[in-house]
Protein backbone atom coordinates (compact mmCIF):
# COMPACT_ATOMS: atom_id res chain seq x y z
CA UNK A 1 0.00 0.00 0.00
CA UNK A 2 1.49 3.45 -0.84
CA UNK A 3 1.64 6.32 1.85
CA UNK A 4 0.17 9.53 0.20
CA UNK A 5 2.58 12.22 1.51
CA UNK A 6 1.40 14.85 3.64
CA UNK A 7 2.33 17.52 0.73
CA UNK A 8 -0.18 15.52 -1.81
CA UNK A 9 -3.18 15.86 0.57
CA UNK A 10 -5.55 18.72 -0.65
CA UNK A 11 -5.41 21.77 1.86
CA UNK A 12 -8.79 22.73 3.02
CA UNK A 13 -9.10 25.82 1.31
CA UNK A 14 -8.09 24.66 -2.11
CA UNK A 15 -10.47 21.91 -1.65
CA UNK A 16 -13.58 24.86 -0.96
CA UNK A 17 -12.58 26.40 -3.81
CA UNK A 18 -13.17 23.55 -6.14
CA UNK A 19 -16.78 23.06 -4.11
CA UNK A 20 -17.34 26.64 -5.10
CA UNK A 21 -15.98 26.14 -8.81
CA UNK A 22 -18.67 22.90 -8.83
CA UNK A 23 -21.38 24.82 -7.95
CA UNK A 24 -20.64 27.68 -10.73
CA UNK A 25 -20.47 25.24 -13.39
CA UNK A 26 -23.48 24.25 -12.26
CA UNK A 27 -25.21 27.01 -12.28
CA UNK A 28 -24.23 27.49 -15.75
CA UNK A 29 -25.32 23.91 -16.66
CA UNK A 30 -28.71 24.98 -15.48
CA UNK A 31 -28.74 28.31 -17.28
CA UNK A 32 -27.95 26.83 -20.28
CA UNK A 33 -30.48 24.34 -19.67
CA UNK A 34 -32.96 26.71 -19.51
CA UNK A 35 -32.01 28.21 -22.53
CA UNK A 36 -32.48 25.29 -24.51
CA UNK A 37 -35.71 24.66 -22.96
CA UNK A 38 -36.58 28.01 -24.20
CA UNK A 39 -36.08 26.93 -27.86
CA UNK A 40 -32.88 30.15 -28.04
CA UNK A 41 -29.92 28.69 -30.25
CA UNK A 42 -27.29 27.02 -28.35
CA UNK A 43 -24.57 29.22 -27.53
CA UNK A 44 -21.32 27.55 -27.58
CA UNK A 45 -19.57 30.92 -27.31
CA UNK A 46 -20.14 31.19 -23.65
CA UNK A 47 -17.13 31.87 -21.95
CA UNK A 48 -15.77 28.71 -20.14
CA UNK A 49 -14.97 29.76 -16.13
CA UNK A 50 -11.34 29.24 -15.67
CA UNK A 51 -10.62 25.92 -13.77
CA UNK A 52 -8.29 27.11 -10.02
CA UNK A 53 -5.41 24.98 -9.59
CA UNK A 54 -7.02 21.69 -7.89
CA UNK A 55 -4.81 18.42 -8.22
CA UNK A 56 -6.66 15.93 -10.30
CA UNK A 57 -8.64 13.09 -8.18
CA UNK A 58 -5.65 9.98 -8.39
CA UNK A 59 -5.00 7.28 -6.79
CA UNK A 60 -1.78 4.99 -6.49
CA UNK A 61 -3.56 1.92 -7.81
CA UNK A 62 -6.00 1.21 -10.87
CA UNK A 63 -7.66 -1.02 -9.69
CA UNK A 64 -8.50 -4.13 -6.47
CA UNK A 65 -6.89 -7.08 -5.99
CA UNK A 66 -8.89 -8.71 -8.20
CA UNK A 67 -8.15 -6.37 -10.53
CA UNK A 68 -11.45 -4.59 -11.04
CA UNK A 69 -10.84 -1.19 -12.08
CA UNK A 70 -11.61 1.74 -10.11
CA UNK A 71 -15.03 3.36 -10.39
CA UNK A 72 -14.29 6.88 -11.21
CA UNK A 73 -14.16 9.67 -9.10
CA UNK A 74 -17.44 11.63 -10.08
CA UNK A 75 -19.18 8.51 -9.47
CA UNK A 76 -17.99 8.40 -6.04
CA UNK A 77 -18.61 11.85 -5.55
CA UNK A 78 -22.18 12.09 -6.79
CA UNK A 79 -23.99 9.00 -5.91
CA UNK A 80 -23.79 8.68 -2.07
CA UNK A 81 -26.21 7.49 0.29
CA UNK A 82 -26.37 9.93 3.04
CA UNK A 83 -29.56 10.58 4.77
CA UNK A 84 -28.66 13.42 6.61
CA UNK A 85 -28.04 15.74 3.52
CA UNK A 86 -30.94 14.32 1.32
CA UNK A 87 -32.73 10.97 0.68
CA UNK A 88 -32.01 11.50 -3.20
CA UNK A 89 -28.58 9.50 -3.69
CA UNK A 90 -27.63 11.88 -7.12
CA UNK A 91 -29.05 15.11 -5.25
CA UNK A 92 -26.71 14.21 -1.89
CA UNK A 93 -23.53 16.09 -3.34
CA UNK A 94 -25.10 18.89 -3.74
CA UNK A 95 -27.01 19.23 -0.59
CA UNK A 96 -23.75 18.86 1.08
CA UNK A 97 -21.63 21.09 -0.37
CA UNK A 98 -21.76 23.47 1.42
CA UNK A 99 -21.08 21.62 5.19
CA UNK A 100 -17.99 22.74 6.97
CA UNK A 101 -16.27 19.62 8.61
CA UNK A 102 -13.70 21.55 10.47
CA UNK A 103 -13.11 21.65 13.10
CA UNK A 104 -14.05 18.57 14.07
CA UNK A 105 -13.44 16.49 17.04
CA UNK A 106 -13.62 12.83 17.51
CA UNK A 107 -14.24 10.82 20.77
CA UNK A 108 -12.98 7.69 21.79
CA UNK A 109 -14.64 6.19 25.20
CA UNK A 110 -16.59 4.12 26.73
CA UNK A 111 -15.02 0.97 27.98
CA UNK A 112 -11.51 2.08 27.56
CA UNK A 113 -8.10 2.97 29.98
CA UNK A 114 -7.61 6.15 27.51
CA UNK A 115 -10.70 8.02 26.99
CA UNK A 116 -9.46 10.52 24.17
CA UNK A 117 -10.97 13.58 21.87
CA UNK A 118 -8.91 13.90 18.99
CA UNK A 119 -8.97 16.97 16.63
CA UNK A 120 -9.51 15.53 13.13
CA UNK A 121 -5.55 16.88 12.66
CA UNK A 122 -4.46 15.12 15.25
CA UNK A 123 -5.72 11.70 13.63
CA UNK A 124 -4.21 12.80 10.70
CA UNK A 125 -0.93 13.75 12.03
CA UNK A 126 -0.75 10.88 14.47
CA UNK A 127 -1.56 8.34 11.83
CA UNK A 128 0.05 7.49 8.66
CA UNK A 129 -2.28 7.75 6.03
CA UNK A 130 -2.15 4.85 3.45
CA UNK A 131 -4.29 3.84 0.51
CA UNK A 132 -6.78 0.85 0.61
CA UNK A 133 -9.27 0.22 -2.88
CA UNK A 134 -11.73 -1.88 -1.73
CA UNK A 135 -15.12 -2.76 -3.45
CA UNK A 136 -18.34 -1.18 -1.56
CA UNK A 137 -21.32 -3.26 -2.31
CA UNK A 138 -24.45 -1.27 -1.16
CA UNK A 139 -27.25 -3.43 0.13
CA UNK A 140 -29.42 -2.05 -2.44
CA UNK A 141 -27.79 -3.84 -5.10
CA UNK A 142 -24.88 -1.51 -6.68
CA UNK A 143 -21.63 -1.69 -6.24
CA UNK A 144 -18.10 0.31 -6.96
CA UNK A 145 -14.23 0.16 -6.46
CA UNK A 146 -13.19 3.12 -4.27
CA UNK A 147 -9.55 4.36 -3.47
CA UNK A 148 -9.69 5.62 0.06
CA UNK A 149 -7.21 6.75 2.40
CA UNK A 150 -6.74 6.57 6.00
CA UNK A 151 -5.75 3.92 8.49
CA UNK A 152 -6.21 0.54 10.62
CA UNK A 153 -9.46 1.36 13.48
CA UNK A 154 -7.50 -0.94 15.55
CA UNK A 155 -4.10 1.39 15.91
CA UNK A 156 -7.13 4.05 17.23
CA UNK A 157 -8.38 1.06 19.46
CA UNK A 158 -4.47 0.08 20.44
CA UNK A 159 -4.28 4.09 21.78
CA UNK A 160 -8.03 4.01 23.97
CA UNK A 161 -7.07 0.30 25.37
CA UNK A 162 -10.59 -1.57 25.32
CA UNK A 163 -10.76 -3.17 28.68
CA UNK A 164 -11.80 -6.69 29.19
CA UNK A 165 -15.48 -6.19 29.11
CA UNK A 166 -15.38 -4.06 26.10
CA UNK A 167 -17.23 -6.38 23.10
CA UNK A 168 -18.47 -4.08 20.96
CA UNK A 169 -17.87 -0.42 19.58
CA UNK A 170 -20.27 2.04 19.12
CA UNK A 171 -19.65 4.59 16.47
CA UNK A 172 -22.11 8.02 16.04
CA UNK A 173 -22.69 10.80 12.91
CA UNK A 174 -23.06 14.15 14.25
CA UNK A 175 -26.35 15.00 15.32
CA UNK A 176 -26.86 18.77 14.03
CA UNK A 177 -29.93 19.40 12.46
CA UNK A 178 -28.30 22.68 11.33
CA UNK A 179 -25.27 21.49 9.30
CA UNK A 180 -26.90 18.05 8.26
CA UNK A 181 -30.98 19.16 7.26
CA UNK A 182 -32.01 15.50 6.56
CA UNK A 183 -32.09 15.40 10.55
CA UNK A 184 -34.61 17.25 10.62
CA UNK A 185 -36.82 14.97 8.99
CA UNK A 186 -38.81 12.98 11.82
CA UNK A 187 -39.08 9.82 9.76
CA UNK A 188 -35.78 8.55 11.46
CA UNK A 189 -34.23 8.08 14.93
CA UNK A 190 -31.16 10.47 14.59
CA UNK A 191 -28.48 10.26 15.23
CA UNK A 192 -27.16 7.61 12.70
CA UNK A 193 -25.40 4.78 15.04
CA UNK A 194 -23.55 1.93 13.84
CA UNK A 195 -21.61 -0.83 15.43
CA UNK A 196 -18.88 -3.56 15.04
CA UNK A 197 -18.10 -6.41 17.45
CA UNK A 198 -14.30 -5.60 18.72
CA UNK A 199 -12.78 -8.58 16.42
CA UNK A 200 -14.38 -6.96 13.34
CA UNK A 201 -13.40 -3.37 14.73
CA UNK A 202 -9.40 -4.82 15.29
CA UNK A 203 -9.56 -6.46 12.03
CA UNK A 204 -6.91 -5.13 9.49
CA UNK A 205 -9.39 -4.29 6.38
CA UNK A 206 -11.57 -2.38 8.83
CA UNK A 207 -10.48 1.59 8.45
CA UNK A 208 -11.62 4.72 9.28
CA UNK A 209 -11.03 7.09 6.07
CA UNK A 210 -9.60 10.55 5.82
CA UNK A 211 -9.81 10.30 1.77
CA UNK A 212 -10.40 9.14 -1.42
CA UNK A 213 -8.58 9.31 -4.83
CA UNK A 214 -6.12 11.70 -2.90
CA UNK A 215 -8.25 14.10 -1.35
CA UNK A 216 -9.30 15.19 1.59
CA UNK A 217 -13.16 13.49 2.07
CA UNK A 218 -15.77 15.19 0.92
CA UNK A 219 -18.91 16.25 2.69
CA UNK A 220 -20.90 13.76 0.74
CA UNK A 221 -18.55 11.11 1.26
CA UNK A 222 -18.59 11.18 5.25
CA UNK A 223 -16.01 14.24 5.52
CA UNK A 224 -13.78 14.37 7.30
CA UNK A 225 -13.66 10.57 8.97
CA UNK A 226 -15.80 7.48 7.89
CA UNK A 227 -15.37 4.03 8.89
CA UNK A 228 -15.10 1.72 5.95
CA UNK A 229 -15.51 -2.21 6.75
CA UNK A 230 -15.20 -3.48 2.85
CA UNK A 231 -16.94 -7.19 3.62
CA UNK A 232 -20.78 -5.57 5.25
CA UNK A 233 -22.72 -3.73 3.05
CA UNK A 234 -22.42 0.02 2.66
CA UNK A 235 -24.51 1.19 4.95
CA UNK A 236 -22.47 -0.19 8.04
CA UNK A 237 -19.22 2.41 7.09
CA UNK A 238 -21.18 5.23 8.75
CA UNK A 239 -19.83 8.73 7.93
CA UNK A 240 -18.82 12.03 9.50
CA UNK A 241 -18.12 10.08 12.94
CA UNK A 242 -17.99 12.29 15.90
CA UNK A 243 -17.91 9.10 18.64
CA UNK A 244 -16.88 5.67 18.79
CA UNK A 245 -17.53 4.29 22.18
CA UNK A 246 -16.60 0.85 23.37
CA UNK A 247 -19.68 -1.16 24.41
CA UNK A 248 -20.43 -4.44 26.51
CA UNK A 249 -23.84 -4.49 24.94
CA UNK A 250 -24.36 -4.91 21.17
CA UNK A 251 -25.20 -2.09 19.84
CA UNK A 252 -28.41 -1.12 18.05
CA UNK A 253 -27.86 0.52 14.73
CA UNK A 254 -30.53 2.74 12.97
CA UNK A 255 -31.08 0.63 10.41
CA UNK A 256 -32.29 -1.86 13.03
CA UNK A 257 -34.12 0.22 14.83
CA UNK A 258 -35.75 0.89 11.45
CA UNK A 259 -36.54 -1.83 10.21
CA UNK A 260 -34.76 -5.10 12.11
CA UNK A 261 -36.36 -7.96 9.76
CA UNK A 262 -34.50 -6.09 7.01
CA UNK A 263 -31.02 -5.39 8.90
CA UNK A 264 -29.15 -7.45 10.92
CA UNK A 265 -26.17 -6.32 13.27
CA UNK A 266 -23.59 -8.45 11.24
CA UNK A 267 -24.61 -7.11 7.25
CA UNK A 268 -22.04 -9.08 6.14
CA UNK A 269 -22.66 -9.00 2.42
CA UNK A 270 -24.21 -12.72 1.61
CA UNK A 271 -25.59 -13.87 -1.69
CA UNK A 272 -27.27 -16.30 0.08
CA UNK A 273 -29.28 -13.99 2.05
CA UNK A 274 -32.29 -12.89 0.37
CA UNK A 275 -33.48 -8.98 1.05
CA UNK A 276 -37.20 -8.75 0.34
CA UNK A 277 -36.30 -5.83 -2.48
CA UNK A 278 -33.12 -5.80 -3.43
CA UNK A 279 -31.19 -8.78 -5.08
CA UNK A 280 -28.31 -9.89 -2.86
CA UNK A 281 -27.18 -12.88 -5.37
CA UNK A 282 -26.38 -9.93 -8.01
CA UNK A 283 -25.02 -6.66 -8.26
CA UNK A 284 -24.21 -3.98 -10.53
CA UNK A 285 -21.18 -2.26 -10.59
CA UNK A 286 -21.54 1.49 -11.24
CA UNK A 287 -20.48 1.95 -14.55
CA UNK A 288 -21.71 -1.65 -16.44
CA UNK A 289 -24.22 -2.65 -17.58
CA UNK A 290 -24.58 -6.38 -16.91
CA UNK A 291 -25.11 -7.58 -13.31
CA UNK A 292 -22.60 -9.54 -11.76
CA UNK A 293 -22.41 -12.37 -8.86
CA UNK A 294 -21.92 -10.92 -5.73
CA UNK A 295 -19.17 -12.97 -3.74
CA UNK A 296 -19.66 -14.07 0.25
CA UNK A 297 -17.93 -11.19 1.94
CA UNK A 298 -18.45 -9.18 -0.85
CA UNK A 299 -14.98 -11.21 -2.19
CA UNK A 300 -13.13 -10.71 1.05
CA UNK A 301 -13.82 -14.09 2.70
CA UNK A 302 -10.07 -15.35 3.01
CA UNK A 303 -9.84 -12.88 5.32
CA UNK A 304 -12.59 -12.48 7.12
CA UNK A 305 -15.19 -15.76 7.24
CA UNK A 306 -13.01 -17.13 10.21
CA UNK A 307 -14.39 -14.23 12.39
CA UNK A 308 -17.72 -16.09 12.19
CA UNK A 309 -17.05 -19.55 12.36
CA UNK A 310 -19.51 -21.52 13.20
CA UNK A 311 -22.04 -18.87 13.31
CA UNK A 312 -25.32 -19.59 11.52
CA UNK A 313 -25.38 -16.56 9.45
CA UNK A 314 -28.45 -16.75 7.85
CA UNK A 315 -29.80 -16.09 11.51
CA UNK A 316 -27.40 -13.53 11.85
CA UNK A 317 -27.61 -11.37 9.04
CA UNK B 1 -60.66 17.35 -29.72
CA UNK B 2 -59.88 20.01 -27.08
CA UNK B 3 -57.08 21.88 -25.66
CA UNK B 4 -57.88 20.17 -22.51
CA UNK B 5 -57.37 16.85 -24.01
CA UNK B 6 -54.12 18.17 -25.98
CA UNK B 7 -52.81 18.59 -22.53
CA UNK B 8 -53.39 15.51 -21.02
CA UNK B 9 -50.89 14.20 -23.81
CA UNK B 10 -48.85 16.56 -22.99
CA UNK B 11 -48.95 16.03 -19.75
CA UNK B 12 -48.85 12.07 -19.72
CA UNK B 13 -45.58 12.52 -22.30
CA UNK B 14 -43.75 14.57 -19.71
CA UNK B 15 -41.80 11.80 -17.73
CA UNK B 16 -40.86 10.35 -21.23
CA UNK B 17 -39.64 14.25 -22.25
CA UNK B 18 -37.91 14.44 -18.93
CA UNK B 19 -35.85 11.04 -19.66
CA UNK B 20 -34.61 12.22 -23.13
CA UNK B 21 -33.76 15.56 -22.31
CA UNK B 22 -31.96 14.37 -19.17
CA UNK B 23 -30.23 12.10 -22.07
CA UNK B 24 -29.05 14.78 -24.64
CA UNK B 25 -28.28 17.75 -21.72
CA UNK B 26 -25.75 15.20 -20.33
CA UNK B 27 -27.41 14.93 -16.98
CA UNK B 28 -27.37 11.40 -16.98
CA UNK B 29 -28.12 8.88 -14.04
CA UNK B 30 -25.48 7.25 -12.40
CA UNK B 31 -27.24 4.32 -11.97
CA UNK B 32 -29.80 5.09 -15.10
CA UNK B 33 -31.12 1.73 -14.92
CA UNK B 34 -32.46 2.04 -11.39
CA UNK B 35 -33.38 5.59 -12.25
CA UNK B 36 -35.46 4.79 -15.35
CA UNK B 37 -37.20 1.69 -13.69
CA UNK B 38 -37.97 4.35 -10.53
CA UNK B 39 -39.14 6.67 -13.09
CA UNK B 40 -41.36 4.63 -15.23
CA UNK B 41 -42.79 2.94 -12.03
CA UNK B 42 -43.98 6.10 -10.61
CA UNK B 43 -45.32 7.60 -13.87
CA UNK B 44 -47.09 4.37 -14.63
CA UNK B 45 -49.04 4.37 -11.24
CA UNK B 46 -49.21 8.30 -11.69
CA UNK B 47 -51.05 8.04 -14.51
CA UNK B 48 -53.20 5.38 -13.99
CA UNK B 49 -54.68 6.81 -11.01
CA UNK B 50 -55.19 10.06 -12.67
CA UNK B 51 -57.41 8.18 -15.39
CA UNK B 52 -59.08 6.32 -11.97
CA UNK B 53 -59.72 10.05 -10.94
CA UNK B 54 -61.58 10.80 -14.34
CA UNK B 55 -64.22 8.97 -13.44
CA UNK B 56 -64.98 11.23 -9.93
CA UNK B 57 -63.90 13.91 -11.81
CA UNK B 58 -67.13 13.67 -14.21
CA UNK B 59 -69.55 12.78 -11.59
CA UNK B 60 -68.91 14.18 -8.43
CA UNK B 61 -66.87 17.34 -9.55
CA UNK B 62 -68.64 17.43 -12.77
CA UNK B 63 -66.17 18.01 -15.19
CA UNK B 64 -67.54 16.43 -18.05
CA UNK B 65 -65.04 16.45 -20.46
CA UNK B 66 -62.63 13.67 -18.05
CA UNK B 67 -64.64 10.89 -18.88
CA UNK B 68 -62.97 11.25 -22.22
CA UNK B 69 -59.75 11.66 -20.45
CA UNK B 70 -60.21 7.73 -18.54
CA UNK B 71 -59.10 6.13 -21.73
CA UNK B 72 -55.77 8.08 -22.85
CA UNK B 73 -54.65 8.18 -19.11
CA UNK B 74 -55.39 4.97 -18.55
CA UNK B 75 -53.12 3.57 -21.69
CA UNK B 76 -50.47 6.00 -21.05
CA UNK B 77 -50.39 4.32 -17.38
CA UNK B 78 -49.76 0.97 -18.94
CA UNK B 79 -47.13 2.54 -21.76
CA UNK B 80 -45.32 3.20 -18.74
CA UNK B 81 -45.77 0.09 -17.21
CA UNK B 82 -44.48 -1.57 -19.83
CA UNK B 83 -41.32 0.51 -20.34
CA UNK B 84 -41.21 -0.13 -16.84
CA UNK B 85 -41.22 -3.96 -17.01
CA UNK B 86 -39.30 -4.12 -20.44
CA UNK B 87 -36.24 -2.21 -18.77
CA UNK B 88 -36.84 -4.50 -15.65
CA UNK B 89 -36.18 -7.69 -17.79
CA UNK B 90 -34.32 -6.72 -21.04
CA UNK B 91 -32.04 -4.47 -19.67
CA UNK B 92 -31.71 -5.02 -15.63
CA UNK B 93 -31.53 -8.83 -16.45
CA UNK B 94 -30.74 -8.95 -20.00
CA UNK B 95 -33.91 -11.43 -20.13
CA UNK B 96 -32.14 -14.20 -17.92
CA UNK B 97 -35.33 -16.18 -18.06
CA UNK B 98 -33.90 -18.62 -14.53
CA UNK B 99 -32.28 -14.68 -12.51
CA UNK B 100 -35.93 -13.45 -12.99
CA UNK B 101 -37.71 -16.10 -12.26
CA UNK B 102 -35.58 -16.95 -8.62
CA UNK B 103 -36.12 -13.28 -7.76
CA UNK B 104 -39.54 -13.08 -8.25
CA UNK B 105 -40.39 -16.45 -6.22
CA UNK B 106 -38.33 -14.62 -3.40
CA UNK B 107 -39.73 -11.36 -3.48
CA UNK B 108 -43.21 -10.46 -3.00
CA UNK B 109 -42.70 -7.16 -4.20
CA UNK B 110 -42.43 -8.59 -7.68
CA UNK B 111 -45.18 -10.99 -7.76
CA UNK B 112 -48.12 -8.15 -6.85
CA UNK B 113 -46.22 -6.16 -9.44
CA UNK B 114 -45.93 -8.82 -11.85
CA UNK B 115 -49.95 -9.60 -11.08
CA UNK B 116 -50.79 -5.98 -11.84
CA UNK B 117 -49.09 -5.84 -14.73
CA UNK B 118 -50.98 -9.27 -16.18
CA UNK B 119 -54.18 -8.11 -15.38
CA UNK B 120 -52.99 -4.90 -17.47
CA UNK B 121 -52.37 -6.72 -20.41
CA UNK B 122 -56.12 -7.78 -21.90
CA UNK B 123 -57.49 -4.55 -20.27
CA UNK B 124 -55.00 -2.54 -22.48
CA UNK B 125 -55.43 -4.82 -25.58
CA UNK B 126 -59.11 -4.54 -25.89
CA UNK B 127 -59.13 -0.54 -24.99
CA UNK B 128 -60.69 -0.16 -28.56
CA UNK B 129 -64.07 0.65 -29.11
CA UNK B 130 -64.16 -2.20 -31.63
CA UNK B 131 -63.19 -4.63 -28.89
CA UNK B 132 -66.02 -2.51 -26.56
CA UNK B 133 -68.48 -2.94 -28.87
CA UNK B 134 -67.52 -6.41 -29.64
CA UNK B 135 -67.82 -7.59 -25.96
CA UNK B 136 -70.66 -5.44 -24.82
CA UNK B 137 -71.83 -6.40 -21.46
CA UNK B 138 -68.24 -8.20 -20.74
CA UNK B 139 -66.15 -5.09 -21.41
CA UNK B 140 -67.14 -3.20 -18.79
CA UNK B 141 -67.20 -6.37 -16.39
CA UNK B 142 -64.08 -7.28 -17.16
CA UNK B 143 -62.29 -3.99 -17.44
CA UNK B 144 -63.27 -3.49 -14.00
CA UNK B 145 -60.03 -5.80 -12.83
CA UNK B 146 -58.26 -2.37 -13.16
CA UNK B 147 -59.86 -2.03 -9.54
CA UNK B 148 -57.50 -5.04 -8.39
CA UNK B 149 -54.97 -3.97 -10.49
CA UNK B 150 -53.84 -0.69 -9.35
CA UNK B 151 -54.28 -1.82 -5.66
CA UNK B 152 -51.84 -4.31 -6.41
CA UNK B 153 -49.56 -1.72 -8.04
CA UNK B 154 -49.90 0.67 -5.03
CA UNK B 155 -48.95 -2.56 -2.93
CA UNK B 156 -45.99 -2.95 -5.10
CA UNK B 157 -44.89 0.10 -4.71
CA UNK B 158 -45.13 0.33 -0.88
CA UNK B 159 -43.08 -3.30 -0.35
CA UNK B 160 -40.71 -1.62 -2.75
CA UNK B 161 -40.29 1.50 -0.76
CA UNK B 162 -37.03 1.45 1.53
CA UNK B 163 -38.07 2.35 4.94
CA UNK B 164 -39.59 5.60 4.24
CA UNK B 165 -43.03 4.58 2.66
CA UNK B 166 -44.44 8.09 3.18
CA UNK B 167 -45.07 8.58 -1.04
CA UNK B 168 -46.20 4.97 -1.18
CA UNK B 169 -49.04 5.89 1.22
CA UNK B 170 -49.96 8.72 -0.03
CA UNK B 171 -50.97 6.65 -3.64
CA UNK B 172 -52.75 4.53 -1.37
CA UNK B 173 -54.90 7.00 -0.09
CA UNK B 174 -55.70 8.83 -3.58
CA UNK B 175 -56.36 5.16 -4.72
CA UNK B 176 -58.47 4.58 -1.99
CA UNK B 177 -60.52 8.00 -2.45
CA UNK B 178 -60.71 7.63 -5.89
CA UNK B 179 -62.18 3.72 -5.40
CA UNK B 180 -64.46 5.18 -2.76
CA UNK B 181 -65.93 7.74 -5.08
CA UNK B 182 -67.26 5.26 -7.46
CA UNK B 183 -69.09 3.82 -4.33
CA UNK B 184 -73.28 4.77 -4.91
CA UNK B 185 -73.40 6.99 -1.68
CA UNK B 186 -71.03 9.48 -3.27
CA UNK B 187 -72.42 9.34 -6.75
CA UNK B 188 -76.06 9.42 -6.24
CA UNK B 189 -77.08 6.17 -6.81
CA UNK B 190 -77.52 6.78 -10.16
CA UNK B 191 -76.96 3.24 -11.87
CA UNK B 192 -76.67 3.00 -15.71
Amino acid sequence: MNRIPASEITPEWLYRQRRQFLRSTGALGLAAAALVACGAPAQPAMPAPTQPAVPAPRAAGTADERGDPLTDFDSVTNYNNFYEFSMDKEAVARASAGFVATPWQVTVDGLVRNPQTYAIEDLLGRFDQEERIYRLRCVEGWSMVIPWQGFPLHRLLAEAEPTAEAGYVRFTTLHDPERMPGQRDPWFTWPYVEGLRLDEARHDLTILATGLYGQTLLPQNGAPLRLVVPWKYGFKSIKSIVRIELTAAQPTSLWMASAPHEYGFYANVNPDVAHPRWSQATERRIGELSRRETLPFNGYAADVASLYAGMDLRANY
Amino acid sequence: MRRSDGLIHVLALAPLVWIVFDQLTGQRSINPIQTWTQRSGFSALALLLASLACTPANRIAGVRRAAAWRRPLGLYGFGYALIHVLIFVVIDYAADGSAIMAELAEKRYLIVGALAFAILIPLALTSTAAWQRRLGRQWRRMHRMVYLAVPLAVVHQIWQAKSDIRLAVLFALVTGLVLLMRLPPTTGARRR
